[in-house]
C-alpha cells in the first residue's frame, strides 16, 4: 500500500467558512489547545504511554506538529469523561492504563533489560502484538484480559484521539465539520469545491490548486 | 455562544429553550413539587416525549423529567464526533456475558429528547406478522396488540414527524404515501441498490425522519452527515424538536438535569410520585400516575431501585421478569473498497435499504433482518477497522487513507428473547449513590445463524456491486428492548397491552423496554406508535374512571 496524498489540503482552512459553526470552532479550538503535560499520569508513566501511542499510530517523521496522542489519552481520564460502559473484567480506564503501562515496562525489563520507551520500534511492536494475541503472562498484568485491554482500551483510546484530530482528517481527505453548509454533490466521483481533492498520480498539481480553493 | 447546558437547568422560571431560535425561549407552565400532577413521566425520549405531548394535549397535567440537559441544536451542536459525546448516557454501566453490549453512544442518549437526538432517523414499520410472532411464525412471543391497530398509529407518527420516503414502499401491506419526498441517494446508497438488483432483491430509498423540504421552522436536510452526533440544523425530526415543543405548548412541564432515583409507593400498591435529583438536591414530586420511559436499561434499573418491603424484588416485578429478556439487534456489516470515490460521509448514513429478508421466510432460522447503507465518520470507521481486522500501526494509518473509497452495508436484525440476557443491579454506585446497571448478554444459536446468513448475503451483494477488499464486521449490536415486556398474562409479562403494570395500576412503562420481540427493523417508530396508542388508551381509561 502506498500513501494517498491530498496536497495542500488542510481542514483547518475551512474554520471561518460556512462549514463550521461557533460550537464547532470552540470545540476544535479547545482540542488544539490540549495541555501537553500529563495531569493524570506521572511523568514516568506518560513517557511509556507516548512510546505506546507512537506505535499504535506512528506519524510521519517529517510532520511538524504531530498529534499529541498521549496528551489526549491523559486529558480524557483526567477530565473524568467515561465511556458509558465498563467490561466487567477490566478495571476503570485510568487504573487499567496504569496497570498496563507498568506491565509493559516489566515485559521490557524481562526481555531486554530496558524501559519500554527505550526499545526499538520492532521490539515495542513485538510486545504489543503479543498483548493483542493474549500471549503475555505474569502477575504484573494483575489478571487483566490482554486482548480486551489491547483492543478496547489501548487501541480504542489512541485511535479516538488521532481520528478526532484535524491533522488526521486532512491526512485521509475527510471533509471535516460541515454545518451549516453541508454538501450538495452526492454522486460518486463528485466533489464539492469545499472538499479535499486527491493528488492521484499525475494530478498532484491540479489537486494542489483545487485544495487552495477549499474554503 | 449560549450558556452551558450542563451547569444548571434551562427549563426553569416559566420558560424553556426555543430550539428553533438562537437564544429564544417559549413559555412553559410549571408545577410545584407538592402539587399532585396527573402524570410524572421519567424520560423524554421516543416514548416519554411523545407521551408528554399527547397527554398534555388531552388536558392532563404532566411533568416530564430527563436526567440529561436541554440542548439548543443550533447553538450547542458541533460537527464533531468527540465533542458530541455529550449527547450520550456516559454514566457507568457494567457489561458482561459472552457478547457484552457496548453502551454509551452506541446505544443510549441522555438529553431532553432522548436517543432520537442522535439516532440515524431510519423510520420503519414492523412486519405485521411480528405482532403475533409466536402464533403466526412460530418463535418469540405474541404482542398483546394487533398490527391493524398499530398501522393506524404508524400513520400518525409518520405524519407527526413528516417522514421523507418513497411513494410506494416495496414490502408489507399498503401504507399511505410518506408526507415528504424521498431524499436523493448518495453514492453509498447507489452501491446498495446495485448489489440488490444484481441479487434480484428489491430496495428502496429509506424512510427517514429528516425533512426533504422546509417544515415550519425546520430547514431541510443539508446532507452534512453528522446525524448520529446531533443535527445542528433541525432538519432531523427528533423528539426534541417535534413532540417536546408540542408538549410544552399544550401545558406540560419539562425538567432537564433531573435524575429520578426512585418511585415512591404507598402502603398498598399505588405509586405516589417520584424522588428526583435536581439543582444539587433530592426532591419529591407528587403524582397520581407515574410513567417510566428511560429505555431498556434505565427503566428496569429504576424499577429494581424502587424496591420496598412490599415489592421486594423491585416494583412491578411479581412476574420476576423486570430486567429479563434483554434483546439487542445484530448490527453486523460488510465493508469494502470501490474504485470510485464514494465519500460516504455525505448525507444521512442510510439513504437506501432492503427489507428482503424480513419478508422472505425461506430460511433455516427464526427471525428476519434488513440492511442499509452506511457512512461512518473517521473515529467510528477507525474503530470498525481495528476491531474487525485487528490492525493498528502503519497498516491502520494507510488503510484509513482509503476513507473516500470505502462503502458498505449494515444489518439490523432480530434477536430472540432469552431470560439469560438481562439487566440487574451492580454493586457499583453512580454519582447519585444509586446502584448502576449490570448488563449480561450473549447471542443464541439462532441469533448466530441469522447473523451468518446476513453476513453471507451482504457480502454477496457487495461483491455483485463490484466492491473489492471485502471484510466483515462481526461484532456489533444496537437498539435494546424486552426488559419490561408487555403481554396478555400477568405471569408471563410485566405490563398489559396499555403499558400498564399488572401489579401497580397507576404505574406505566412506555419505551423500548416494552417490546416482547424486537423484529428485524429499527425500533423508534414502533416505540412512538405505542406511545401514541398508550396516550389514547389512558384517555379512555380515565373517561371510564379506570385510571
Ligand atoms: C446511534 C444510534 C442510532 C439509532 N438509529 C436509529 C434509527 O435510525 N432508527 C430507529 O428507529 N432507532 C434508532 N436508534 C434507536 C432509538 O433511538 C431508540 O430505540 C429510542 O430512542 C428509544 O426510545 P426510548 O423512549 O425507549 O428511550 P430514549 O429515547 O433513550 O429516552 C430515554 C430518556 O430517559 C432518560 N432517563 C433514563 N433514566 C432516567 C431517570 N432515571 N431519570 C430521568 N431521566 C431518565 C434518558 O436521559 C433519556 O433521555 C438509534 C439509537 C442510537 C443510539
Ligand atoms: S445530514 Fe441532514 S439530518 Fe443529518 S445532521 Fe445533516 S442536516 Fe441533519
Amino acid at each position: 500500500m502506498t500513501e494517498r496524498s491530498f496536497p495542500g489540503y488542510d481542514v483547518l482552512d475551512k474554520r471561518d467558512t460556512p462549514s463550521w459553526n461557533d460550537a464547532t470552532r470552540s470545540a476544535i479550538d479547545a482540542r488544539l489547545a490540549v495541555p501537553r503535560e500529563p495531569r493524570f499520569f506521572s511523568s514516568d508513566e506518560f513517557a511509556t504511554l507516548e512510546a505506546v501511542c507512537d506505535r499504535i499510530l506512528p506519524q510521519p517523521a517529517d510532520r511538524q506538529d504531530p498529534v499529541p496522542l498521549a496528551a489526549y489519552v491523559d486529558a480524557k481520564i483526567f477530565s473524568g469523561q467515561l465511556d458509558g460502559y465498563r467490561f466487567d473484567k477490566l478495571p476503570p480506564q485510568g487504573e487499567a492504563w496504569k496497570i498496563g503501562l507498568a506491565a509493559l515496562d516489566h515485559e521490557a525489563r524481562d526481555r531486554h533489560n530496558a524501559r519500554f520507551r527505550d526499545l526499538s520500534r520492532a521490539d515495542r511492536d513485538n510486545i504489543l502484538r503479543e498483548m493483542q494475541q493474549g500471549r503475555l503472562e505474569g502477575d504484573h498484568w494483575q489478571g487483566m484480559p490482554l486482548k480486551l485491554f489491547f483492543m478496547k482500551r489501548v487501541v480504542h483510546d489512541v485511535t479516538d484521539a488521532y481520528y478526532g484530530h484535524p491533522t488526521a482528517w486532512s491526512e485521509i481527505g475527510f471533509g471535516g465539520p460541515a454545518s451549516p453548509r453541508g454538501y450538495v454533490r452526492m454522486d460518486k466521483n463528485r466533489r464539492d469545491p469545499w472538499e479535499a481533492a486527491e493528488g492521484k498520480p499525475g494530478q498532484e498539481e491540479r489537486a494542489l490548486v483545487e485544495n487552495k480553493h477549499v474554503v | 455562544m449560549s450558556s452551558d447546558p450542563f451547569e444548571r437547568p434551562r427549563a426553569a422560571n416559566g420558560r424553556a429553550p426555543d430550539v428553533f431560535k438562537t437564544g429564544g425561549w417559549i413559555p412553559m407552565r410549571q408545577h410545584r413539587d407538592v402539587d399532585e400532577v396527573d402524570f410524572a413521566i421519567v424520560g423524554t425520549g421516543a416514548g416519554g416525549g411523545t407521551l408528554a405531548a399527547r397527554l398534555a394535549e388531552k388536558g392532563f397535567s404532566v411533568v416530564a423529567f430527563d436526567a440529561g440537559p436541554y440542548f439548543r441544536p443550533l447553538e450547542d451542536f458541533a460537527s464533531d464526533e468527540t465533542a458530541q459525546e455529550k449527547l450520550y448516557w456516559n454514566d457507568p454501566r457494567v457489561v458482561q456475558g459472552a457478547d457484552p453490549i457496548v453502551m454509551g453512544g452506541k446505544n443510549s442518549g441522555k438529553t431532553v429528547g432522548g436517543s432520537m437526538v442522535h439516532f440515524a432517523m431510519v423510520s420503519l414499520r414492523f412486519r405485521p406478522e411480528w405482532f403475533k410472532a409466536r402464533s403466526t411464525l412460530g418463535y418469540g412471543a405474541d404482542w398483546p396488540i394487533g398490527w391493524e391497530e398499530m398501522w393506524r398509529y404508524y400513520d400518525q407518527v409518520e405524519r407527526d414527524l413528516s417522514i421523507s420516503g418513497p411513494i410506494t414502499y416495496p414490502w408489507g401491506p399498503p401504507r399511505p404515501r410518506y408526507p415528504y419526498r424521498p431524499h436523493p441517494m448518495n453514492a453509498a446508497a447507489e452501491v446498495l441498490a446495485r448489489g440488490c438488483e444484481a441479487m434480484g432483491m428489491k430496495w428502496t430509498p429509506t424512510p427517514l425522519a429528516t425533512v426533504s423540504a422546509p417544515r415550519g421552522e425546520a430547514h431541510p436536510c443539508v446532507y452534512r452527515g453528522f446525524c448520529r452526533f446531533g443535527c445542528s440544523t433541525n432538519a432531523k425530526q427528533s423528539t426534541l424538536n417535534t413532540y417536546i415543543p408540542r408538549a410544552i405548548r399544550a401545558g406540560a412541564e419539562i425538567r432537564d438535569l433531573a435524575m429520578v432515583g426512585r418511585i415512591e409507593t404507598d402502603a398498598g400498591d399505588r405509586a405516589t410520585g417520584v424522588h428526583y435529583h435536581r439543582d444539587g438536591q433530592w426532591r419529591f414530586q407528587k403524582a397520581r400516575n407515574v410513567i417510566v420511559a428511560g429505555y431498556a436499561v434505565e427503566s428496569p434499573r429504576l424499577l429494581l431501585n424502587s424496591a420496598t418491603d412490599r415489592h421486594r424484588d423491585g416494583l412491578a416485578n411479581s412476574s420476576g421478569l423486570v430486567g429479563k429478556n434483554l434483546m439487542t439487534q445484530p448490527n453486523q456489516a460488510v465493508y469494502g473498497k470501490s474504485k470510485d470515490e464514494i465519500r460516504w460521509n455525505k448525507g444521512p448514513p442510510s439513504l437506501a435499504i432492503t427489507e428482503h429478508w424480513n419478508y422472505d421466510d425461506e430460511k433455516d432460522f427464526h427471525g428476519g433482518y434488513c440492511w442499509m447503507g452506511q457512512g461512518p465518520l473517521p473515529i467510528e470507521w477507525a474503530k470498525t477497522m481495528t476491531t474487525s481486522r485487528g490492525i493498528w500501526g502503519d497498516e491502520l494509518r494507510l488503510a484509513m487513507q482509503d476513507y473516500n473509497y470505502q462503502v458498505g452495508v449494515k444489518m439490523v436484525g432480530e434477536c430472540l428473547p432469552s431470560e439469560n440476557n438481562r439487566v440487574e443491579l451492580a454493586d457499583q454506585k453512580d454519582r447519585y449513590g444509586l446502584p448502576v446497571a449490570k448488563i449480561t448478554f450473549g447471542w443464541s444459536e439462532n441469533d448466530k445463524a441469522l447473523i451468518r446468513h446476513a453476513l453471507d448475503q451482504m457480502e454477496m451483494s457487495m461483491e455483485a456491486a463490484g466492491v473489492t477488499d471485502l471484510f466483515r464486521q462481526e461484532e456489533d449490536a444496537n437498539h435494546l428492548g424486552g426488559t419490561v415486556k408487555m403481554g396478555d398474562d400477568r405471569r408471563s409479562s410485566v405490563l398489559d397491552a396499555d403499558c400498564r403494570s399488572w401489579d401497580v395500576p397507576n404505574l406505566f412503562v412506555c419505551d423500548g423496554s416494552v417490546f416482547p420481540t424486537v423484529g428485524g427493523v429499527n425500533p423508534s417508530l414502533t416505540i412512538q406508535a405505542i406511545a401514541l396508542r398508550t396516550a389514547d388508551r389512558i384517555e379512555q381509561l380515565a373517561a371510564h374512571g379506570d385510571l
